[in-house]
């Protein structure tokens, strides 16, 4: 099968900043994948190449076979693209926004008609299709943007940071208009610098940073080679910090890390669930009163700082660029089934 | 889930042809144009204010060269209108740039002139519109053609010309500046050429360093071409001479700027 992203080698400088490093990079159809990076990170200059609005300095990048280069008017009926502004025009209506762009795609005024009765189906924007876009929330006009992108029917969609800025109500609904339309067979790559996103919609992250691909993997496989489950007690008490301490410590081989601002033990360990009831046990022993006890996947936040050596931060600003590269961790980790990474297991308030 | 209407293959998209694209691009213009009243309305007053003073105020100090400064003037003034309309075509095709619309249009299978293309010819519909007023207020205020309804036609059809060969010059600016404010900054070029030239006074009276540039930028030909054709008769008082020789100059023009900018706006969009 056709990869439908293949870029190889691919350069882009804009005067002294080097956007794009090398950057390789291959999909194969049928999935959602997360380009997550910082600001400054070449995501969105991959992006932009990839909808041919930028010309690599170097290397090839094809979309479903076709250069987009040479053959950048084919890639355009191939790809839709929704930016980073939603470029939505204010004074006309959706309706009127996702027809134009259906005419633009080459279909004729019936066809358009009926795909942009479609798209407002799709994306349940029917309460609003026929006001000006003028009037929309910020919510409403990104998926009106996104049903911009979708009005050719495209094979790839690229959508650059498509919740930036939106309330957390909205970014819920425009994940799941991302999600029903991976299922019903659009290949979609997005950018985002938020892990969470990442991790909700994506089966595969690609994480870049200064132009290349640092990793690239499941969220599963990409926590599990940054490091060790976790588990957490949150203790009622800052009395009992210390009885936790020895609880756990008698649970895994490391030496348990203390917060005593947040009342929190943590302690890595390999084989996760068993330890958790053994902790269990333990801090009962221990009679130790606690809030929470969890046992966790590292948060990206953590993998991310564990392959680069840096904070995700926001901006990129950070004087900080000792890259501290480790991304050959324990590989023998668990690849774990489970993409979820938020608290695998939670008992809440057991009390001796 | 939802029911398909009609059969869709993903990425068999043909993309619409150069006129086509054309068409629905400049549709999208100028129904942003005419849903949004305060550009209308605000175009319309600001023209009717400046001529209003220059009928009124300056009216009365300016010698018309032979003719009331009435008819000395609104053939100028609705000539260089067309100047004043084109500062708001830089700022659209800037915050289009901006606001992220024309990468869209350009992500999408059509021809990429088309872009540029239907915003010359939404905006050059604007102008026509907005010619239309200058010219019935001009009447309003005493204007009076001297020559043949026909002659008067043409004069307007040369404004419109006009307009459409400056249409590329502001396009480029709009690429250039990136955003709306620069781009209106960069408009006010607008000023030099119309204050020096032949549209509201005649170049004989200012000192000989600015006859010079007055005599050689194209909005002199142009008013005078203009200004020639709603004379008739009279032009020779005027002008010297009768309209063809600035009619051919200022179509001269108008071909060379549509070639230069039109060339220049299309690189400048092309380059990625």
């Amino acid at each position: 099968m056709t990869a439908i992203v293949d870029a190889r080698g691919v350069t882009k400088r804009f005067g002294k900043v080097e956007a794009l490093a090398g950057l390789d990079l291959v999909i194969e159809p049928g999935q959602v994948v997360a380009l997550l990076g910082p600001n400054g990170a070449g995501k969105t200059t991959l992006v932009r190449t990839l909808a041919t609005l930028l010309r690599p300095d170097s290397g090839t990048v094809l979309v479903d076979g076709r250069d987009v280069v040479r053959e950048a008017p084919r890639v355009r009926a191939l790809i839709g693209l929704a930016g980073q502004h939603a470029a939505v025009e204010d004074a006309m209506t959706g309706r009127e926004n996702l027809e134009m762009v259906a005419t633009l795609y080459g279909l004729d005024r019936r066809q358009s008609r009926a795909r942009a009765a479609q798209v407002i189906e799709q994306l349940s924007l029917h309460a609003v299709a026929d006001r000006l876009a003028r009037t929309y929330s910020g919510g409403q006009r990104r998926r009106l943007d996104l049903g911009a992108s979708l009005a050719g029917a495209p094979r790839l969609l690229l959508l650059d940071e498509p919740t930036t800025g939106l309330d957390p109500r909205s970014r819920l609904e425009l994940w799941d208009a991302i999600r029903d339309l991976a299922a019903g067979g659009t290949d979609v790559l997005l950018t985002t610098q938020y892990l969470d996103e990442a991790d909700q919609l994506a089966a595969r992250i690609v994480i870049v940073d200064h132009g290349r691909v640092v990793a690239d993997g499941t969220p599963g496989e990409l926590k599990a080679r940054a490091g060790r489950d976790v588990i957490e007690v949150h203790t009622r008490d800052a009395a009992d910090l210390e009885a936790a301490a020895r609880a756990l410590a008698r649970v895994g081989a490391d030496e348990p890390t203390v917060d005593a601002p947040t009342r929190r033990v943590s302690l890595p360990v390999d084989a996760g669930t068993e330890r958790l009831t053994a902790a269990a046990r333990s801090l009962e022993e221990e009679r130790v009163t606690i809030d929470d006890i969890s046992l966790r996947r590292p948060t990206l936040d953590e993998v991310f700082l564990a392959l680069t050596g840096r904070v995700l931060d926001r901006d990129r600003d950070d004087p900080d660029d000792s890259v501290v590269a480790s991304t050959d961790h324990d590989d023998s980790a668990v690849a774990s089934t489970d993409h979820d990474g938020s608290a695998v297991t939670s008992l809440e308030r057991t009390s001796a | 889930m939802t029911a398909i209407t009609t059969p869709v293959t993903r990425g068999a998209a043909r993309g619409a042809s150069m006129l086509r694209a054309t068409r629905s691009v400049a549709r999208r213009t100028t129904r942003k144009f005419l849903r949004t009243p305060q550009l209308v309305v605000v175009g319309t007053i600001q023209g009717a204010m400046f001529l209003l003073i220059f009928r009124y105020v300056f009216g009365g100090a300016i010698n018309g060269g032979g003719v009331p400064y009435v008819d000395f003037l609104v053939p100028g003034f609705v000539t260089t209108s067309v100047l004043f309309v084109g500062m708001s075509t830089a700022a659209g095709i800037a915050e289009d740039l901006e606001q992220g619309f024309v990468d869209r249009l350009r992500s999408l299978p059509i021809p990429r002139a088309a872009v540029l293309a239907g915003r010359a010819l939404a905006d050059s519909q604007m102008l026509v519109w907005n010619l239309a007023i200058t010219v019935a207020i001009g009447f309003a205020v005493g204007f009076r053609l001297h020559g043949s309804v026909a002659a008067g036609i043409a004069a307007f059809a040369l404004c419109a010309l006009f307009g459409f060969a400056f249409t590329w010059l502001f396009i480029l600016l709009g690429l250039v500046a990136g955003n709306a404010q620069a781009a209106q900054g960069m408009s006010l070029l607008v000023f030099p050429l119309t204050f020096v030239s032949s549209a509201y006074v005649q170049v004989r009276t200012m000192p000989g360093w600015m006859q010079a540039f007055a005599e050689h930028q194209p909005i002199t030909p142009m008013v005078d071409a203009v200004r020639g054709l709603c004379l008739g008769g009279r032009a020779h008082e005027v002008l010297g001479h009768g309209p063809g020789y600035d009619v051919v100059s200022a179509i001269v023009w108008s071909a060379a700027l549509v070639v230069v900018f039109g060339a220049l706006a299309v690189m400048r969009f092309r380059r990625v």
